[in-house]
């Protein structure tokens, strides 16, 4: 579906405003994804989850190095490709929810991600209101503004705009964060919804617990490198099928896992960022 | 309760002209008689002082046009012989057309060129367009029309170089040809200023637009620039140049003192100056209290075009 090879990222860092250096956010790496599965990318904030996201559409900022190769059902995904099929085969759900135009009404707004998607107006108003209802956002959720809705409302308005674009690789950015139990629950199944339907799901977050119930498989991330990708039911009990020190200090610093950090006490760092997660 | 407030404002408006009017150096009887002050004695001036009410303080002046004022009736110009409302009346229909014309000129054509060059940064569009407006903003508009007058009207001979019709004919027999024709000039340098006031705000806002989350889930959606402009940009540039172009009502009117004076434009512009320099307080007071409510209807305006756009902002029950 999706593959990841050796994908190198460096965006400029001005240390001074004469010299410029360049930050490495990712480096070298590589990633397949298949139909079909919700692929959990989990790491700290800075490990460049986010920036993955935005490599894979295309929606870097100008001043970006990018190396390395991405390949879309076998065929490589290069700028002009990655315009092609944005909206209509790869959809991105954004972390923040101040991506809704607090201007526009809810429904028009899903319409016009179906209209970019390349349905006609008219079919694009009826699969807004299907995919809207499908989320089960009522009548006057459809009707409302952005700040009118609730984070979960807000998070599952955003769910339907990518739905309904009908693409096949769905990256849902940081979905459930600021989210009570009851409304991650309703946005994390909407996600394996998905899956279900024969699509990809790639599901960045920096908490491991959650992505679990539903992901297929996990790939931790540290400083832009994969650490390691392990199908989901590795990681119970002690972690003893997890291979890299990282991904077992990370299941096993969790509060569920009695917040061991035995494995890394020798490395402050390590456990540092392990609370983090 | 908006009405209230409204009133407030007028009489402190009336307060302030009338208070800046006493403490002026301009002697209004002096003023009335022009060059004939050598040919007339004390006690004629004394009369003539008491016929107008000079003589009273200054109190009781001001609650005498009061009264006057809350019975309807703005008073008697001296200067045009005439009452101050039918002044007004008079040379606010010539001025309306100017004003209007300049208004609705600046606040479209500043709105699509500030989304033009905002939607298209950093192109060769925006780069003439930002140089025009940045140009225009810093340019005084007394001198720009002195200039224009001086292209067009002086040398190229295009536009009549003052009134708003040829000298010597009844205002009944300008035709509406005749009458525009008079118009452009005083319009265009008027709307010429307003524009670049309008393009620089809304180029601001639209740049902001284009890098914001929102901008970014559009591209995300497969949006072209013009597609992200045309859904996203009108509404959120809207609100700044609905903001510039209710506010700059005022602005307007004092650019429109300057303008009628450098095209000779009997407008209210005009009147103004001539009500000034020769100390007619009924007439001055009378504008500014038109102007004053002119103004805020305006911004009253643009708080109920603002609800209507932004969603967030509700009207309180104020």
């Amino acid at each position: 579906m999706l593959t990841i090879d050796q994908l190198s990222l460096q965006l400029p860092l001005y240390a001074s405003w004469w010299k410029r250096d360049w930050a490495t956010c990712l480096d070298a790496f590589s990633l397949t994804l298949s139909p079909g599965e919700v692929h959990a990318v989990v790491g700290a904030s800075g490990a460049g989850k986010s920036l993955l996201a935005y490599s894979i559409m295309g929606l870097l900022p100008t001043p970006a190095r990018l190396n390395g190769q991405l390949y879309y059902q076998g065929k490589p995904l290069d700028d002009i490709r990655q315009r092609q099929l944005r909206g209509r085969e790869l959809a991105l759900i954004p972390q923040s929810l101040s991506a809704l135009d607090p201007l526009v009404r809810t429904q028009r707004q899903v319409a016009w991600a179906a209209q970019r998607a390349g349905q006609s107006s008219a079919h694009a108003w009826r699969s807004s209101q299907q995919a809207l209802d499908h989320y089960q956002l009522d009548a006057r959720a459809q009707q409302a503004y952005a700040h009118e809705l609730s984070g979960g409302m807000a998070r599952r308005v955003l769910t339907a705009m990518a739905h309904v674009s009908q693409a096949k690789l769905v990256i849902a950015d940081e979905p459930s964060v600021g989210l009570d139990p009851h409304q991650r629950q309703r946005v994390l199944a909407a996600l394996r919804g998905l899956a279900d339907q024969g699509k990809t799901v790639m599901l960045i977050t920096h908490d491991l617990r959650h992505a679990l119930p539903i992901a297929d498989r996990v790939t931790i991330m540290r400083n832009g490198k994969r650490v390691e990708t392990a199908p989901a039911n590795a990681f119970q009990g002690t972690g003893d099928s997890l291979t890299h020190d990282y991904s077992k200090a990370l299941w096993q610093a969790l509060p569920d896992n009695h917040f061991s950090t035995s494995e890394t006490s020798r490395t402050p760092q390590l456990q540092q960022e392990a609370n983090v997660a | 309760m908006r009405l209230s407030r409204l009133s407030l404002v007028l009489l402190c408006v009336a307060l302030v002209a009338f208070g800046l009017m006493m403490v002026s150096p301009i002697d209004p009887v002096d003023a009335y008689l022009g060059p004939q002050m050598a040919q007339v004695s004390p006690e004629q001036r004394e009369l003539i002082a008491q016929r107008w009410g000079f003589d009273e303080p200054p109190a009781v002046q001001f609650g005498h046009w009061l009264r006057q004022l809350v019975s309807g009736d703005l008073g008697w110009s001296h200067v045009y012989n005439q009452p101050v409302s039918e002044v007004i009346g008079q040379r606010f229909q010539r001025s309306i057309a100017l004003l209007s014309g300049a208004w609705l000129l600046s606040a479209l054509l500043g709105f699509s060129l500030g989304v033009v060059a905002g939607a298209k940064e950093g192109s060769r569009l925006d780069k003439v367009i930002s140089t025009y407006a940045y140009l225009t903003a810093s340019t005084p508009a007394f001198w720009l029309a002195i200039l224009a007058v001086l292209l067009f009207s002086v040398t190229l001979g295009w536009t009549p170089t003052c009134c708003a019709g040829p000298t010597g004919t009844l205002s009944q027999n300008v035709t509406l040809a005749t009458r525009l024709h008079h118009l452009v000039l005083p319009i265009a340098t008027l709307a010429l200023l307003g524009i670049a006031n309008i393009t620089l705000h809304t180029r601001a806002r639209m740049l902001e637009l284009m890098r914001s989350d929102v901008a970014i889930h559009a591209f995300a959606q497969g949006a072209s620039r013009l597609d992200v402009a045309w859904r996203h940009g009108l509404r959120h540039a809207s609100l700044p140049a609905i903001t510039l172009a209710f506010a700059s009502l005022g602005e307007l009117f004092g650019g429109s003192i300057l303008i009628e004076q450098v095209f000779a434009y009997p407008g209210l512009g005009q009147a103004t100056v001539a009500a000034g320099l020769r100390s007619d307080v009924p007439l001055l007071l009378g504008i500014a209290l038109f102007t004053a409510l002119f103004v805020s209807v305006g911004n009253m305006i643009a708080d109920t075009l603002y609800g209507v756009i932004d969603p967030r902002i509700k009207q309180g029950n104020l």
